[in-house]
């Protein structure tokens, strides 16, 4: 232990005179300090508490669908009589509800939930403390992130309340449909233009902090893992973004202004020509929706990657196997992200050039996400495991992610696409990539740092209940979609396949994984239990409960000062993972420790 | 070999009805074959580790950690049999499908037309010859794809709604278009999907090969009548074919 003595913190109490105490800067006004805060901390909490709203919204508009697609047409229990005539009349789903919730569970899982849970609050806490600086390089930049983003979350809310409801044309939003729908979808695009702004400001912030704030010694190669994936993330975040917002915006001109970007001559809409000017092309917008969404997949993915390596090495009680060669690789995986995207256009009628450039470009990303998992897999071997409940998560994260892509690869190669493109089985894939990928990595970030941000531990017998609950649920709800898939099921349908009997074999497995999404539900309860509980009656614990390496375990008290982060600047003399060190005092050798 | 590793009616696809389906099926099964080795593999790796390299039995944890070049080999293992999967599988396959359509005159040629939420058949009737259409002529009653009906190619063009008829075992060249947005012509016991963008006339081709009828779903999001945008497939021998249009050729127009 570096710090022998605690000052007495109870965060996130509204007691401003006790959080300030032996604090030399002037005391803020309640709205400066948890409202409008600059301290990057402060930031990470709001993206944080928002974020995680925003993922039990969302998981509520799922449990909505996995109601109806386990008993298409039965009223929904319970809350059916909050619902309008124009949603559910009598609690009875109408497709054109569903397609809304289609639509907006994925854009609000993804968009407002998982990045900013990943990049907006894990990144904006942790990076500043794990590179050793006072805070983010641009502090205002960063509270205009955040605002960004409650804004377009705030847009996509109230999208529900406008006529006809909100967006129906899938998170995709492809035209011509999302062109003629109705209202939601303008707010969908006016949304999304704060989203991906609240996004690009963030990514420049990170990548100036990353560049230039960090500490004496604290080279490169000696940045913790989870730094490196937010560094890479932002970059993929900087560059991808700006196709899609001017995307959104053609959209927009083509929804508002009667423009054609993405809309050919010709078109007759239910019996009626469409009189608009004509020209455009659908292609065009969804090759600038992927060239941003599939570095997304990696925004998703890599912050997830980079909580795993810190929980699996100070668990481990090892350093990370092939730390360069990990660095390396998802240096690799971020250009290539770049390069893959029409993957997701096979079927669109591609010929065999262009299919076969994206073919290669996605069998060779595969290779370091592969060097990655197996790197951590390696790390392993020789290790004195402490089954911790972070670890647990973050052991769970890599067959998890391992399922997820694996069966991207017949999805990857456009022959075996043929039956599976656009059926539950891309559902099945790229919900274990960020479902019991991604999001059980979350949840790992969220038991290992917790301590950091509040000086108390959350409870690890509910956390292991909490584990257990989303480990088994999440399996459950999630693997019977590669059969329905392989039987040749589409998603996005309303009654889950009823209407077809070649899906009749594979739609009994529907009532089954909606149990155990409201199973999944049920096991969210000690979570939520334990998240608020802990922060009044957690054990107290030191600034380094878990006997950890990296500066914002060993060069900070918990929660760090409000005001700068460390009392005195660290200086960094090693890599980041340097456990059980032969000769060593102890099994771990912070950093910071000349 | 092939039969013993071709695990695709194991996977839960359905019965192939088409002369392509065989080589994405076992394309399928060997994919899956790659992902299952790869999965047991470290799974078994991993539970052990989970076992053996828990605190309470190894209370000191290795600074040097895992040698050896078995992740090497896994890594090689795995780009060869990616580059096989590549270069014997996908590139042969797709080759076939998007550059080897049949000559003109061996072929039974279809028009699809999609529309909110139908598909609309059209058969160029005895003359062979399609009509033109035109957007303007659309009336969803009488003239759905909007058949110019004073051309004389036109007039014994057939127009069916959610329903076509294909000869067994000869090649068979549809022209996929769409009135409004995107859908999807998917048949899975066909091993045939293919957006239809609007604007664009897509063309596919597939020889059925086992007769029965089969559903055509929508494969792309559409609107709110997605889930029940249905279509058959009838696969028959050529003569049924034939009677089947004269039917409907007396009866439609």
């Amino acid at each position: 232990m570096t710090n022998e003595t605690e000052p007495d913190f109870h965060a996130m109490e509204g007691n401003e005179g006790e959080a300030a105490h032996e604090d030399h800067h002037h005391e803020l006004s309640f709205w400066r300090k948890y409202i409008f805060s600059t301290d990057h901390k402060m930031i990470g909490l709001q993206y944080g508490f928002t974020a995680l709203l925003f993922l039990l919204f969302g998981f509520g508009l799922m449990l909505l669908m996995r109601w109806q697609l386990a008993s298409p047409g039965e009223p929904i229990p319970f809350i059916g009589w909050l619902f309008s005539d124009e949603t559910a009349p009598g609690g009875i789903m109408l497709p054109e509800f569903y397609n809304q919730l289609g639509a907006m569970h994925g854009t609000i899982m993804v968009f407002l939930g998982v990045v900013p849970l990943a990049v907006g609050a894990f990144g904006n806490y942790i990076v500043p403390l794990q590179i050793g600086a006072p805070d983010m390089a641009f502090p205002k930049l960063n509270m205009a992130s955040y605002w960004s983003y409650f804004v377009g979350g705030v847009v996509m809310l109230a999208s529900f309340l406008v006529p006809a409801g909100a967006a129906k044309a899938g998170w995709t939003s492809y035209p011509p449909l999302a062109d003629i729908e109705t209202m939601g979808q303008t707010m969908w695009l006016i949304g999304m233009i704060f989203l991906i702004t609240s996004s690009l400001l963030g990514a420049v912030n990170f990548l100036t902090t990353i560049i230039q704030l960090r500490a004496e010694g604290m080279t490169y190669m000696r940045m913790p893992f989870f730094t490196w994936t937010q560094f890479i993330t932002s970059f993929l975040l900087l560059l991808a973004f700006p196709p899609l917002e001017a995307a959104g915006v053609l959209q927009l001109f083509d929804r508002l202004l009667d423009t054609s970007f993405f809309l050919p001559s010709g078109l007759v809409v239910s019996g009626e020509v469409l009189e608009v000017s004509g020209g455009g092309s659908p292609l065009l917008w969804q090759h600038l929706f992927w060239f941003l969404a599939h570095p997304e997949v990696y925004v998703l993915i890599l912050p997830a990657m980079g909580i795993v390596t810190e929980i699996i090495a100070n668990n481990t009680r090892k350093p990370i196997w092939g730390l360069k060669l990990l660095i390396y690789s998802l240096i690799f995986l971020g250009f290539m992200s770049f390069v893959v995207w029409a993957h997701h256009m096979f079927i669109t009628g591609m010929g065999t050039s262009l299919s076969g450039f994206f073919q290669v470009t996605t069998m060779i990303i595969s290779v370091p996400s592969v060097i990655i998992l197996s790197g951590l897999f390696l790390t392993l071997w020789g290790a004195s495991m402490r089954f911790t409940t972070p670890m647990l998560f973050a052991l769970a994260f890599l067959p998890m992610f391992g399922l997820g892509g694996l069966t991207g690869l017949p999805l990857g190669l456009a022959p075996t696409d043929i039956p599976l493109h656009d059926t539950m089985y891309i559902i099945g894939h790229f919900h274990y990539i960020v479902a019991p990928g991604t999001i059980l990595a979350l949840f790992a970030g969220i038991y290992y740092w917790y301590p950091k941000a509040t000086g108390r531990q959350m409870n690890e017998t509910l956390g292991k209940i909490h584990f257990w609950g989303s480990f088994i649920c999440m399996n459950g709800i999630f693997f019977p979609m590669f059969f329905q898939g392989m039987a040749g099921l589409s998603r996005r349908l309303y009654d889950g396949g009823a209407s077809y009997e070649f899906a009749e074999g594979v739609i009994h497995y529907n009532p089954i994984m909606s149990a155990f999404a409201f199973l999944l539900l049920l096991a969210q309860v000690p979570f939520m239990i334990n998240f608020f509980m802990s922060m009044k009656k957690g054990k107290k614990v030191g600034s380094n409960p878990w006997e950890a390496t990296t500066l914002e375990w060993t060069a900070t008290t918990s929660p760090p000062l409000a005001h700068g982060n460390f009392e005195e600047t660290p200086s960094v003399y090693r890599g980041p993972y340097e456990y059980s060190v032969p000769g060593a005092d102890s099994d771990f050798t912070p950093q910071n420790q000349p | 070999m092939r039969e013993f590793l071709d695990i695709s009616h194991l996977l839960g696809m359905p019965e192939a009805a088409s002369a392509h389906a065989a080589d994405i099926d076992y394309m399928m099964a060997l994919v899956h074959w790659l992902m299952l080795i790869l999965f047991i593999g470290w799974g078994a790796y991993f539970l052990y580790v989970l076992y053996r390299f828990r605190a309470s039995k190894n209370p000191v944890a290795s600074y040097e950690g895992a040698k050896g070049t078995y992740s090497k080999i896994q890594e090689v293992a795995v780009v060869v049999v990616e580059s096989v999967l590549l270069v014997g599988f996908a590139f042969p396959i797709w080759g076939l499908l998007k550059n080897e359509f049949p000559v003109a005159n061996t072929t039974f040629e279809v028009h699809v037309i999609a529309e909110q939420f139908t598909w609309n058949i059209h058969y160029p009737g005895p003359d062979g010859i399609f009509g033109p259409l035109d957007p303007y002529l659309v009336n969803t009653a009488t003239n759905p794809i909007g058949l110019v009906m004073s051309d004389s190619t036109a007039m014994d063009d057939i127009v069916m709604i959610d329903e076509l008829h294909l000869p067994l075992d000869r090649p068979v060249t549809l022209s996929l278009s769409s009135k409004d947005v995107i859908h999807s012509f998917g048949v899975p016991q066909l091993r045939v999907k293919q957006d239809i963008i609007p604007g664009l006339i897509i063309p596919i081709w597939f020889t059925p090969t086992l007769a029965g009828e089969y559903e055509i779903a929508c494969a792309q999001l559409c609107g709110i009548g997605h889930y029940k945008m249905k279509g058959y497939v009838t696969v028959e021998p050529m003569e049924d074919v034939d009677a089947w249009l004269e039917d409907m050729a007396s009866g439609a127009f």
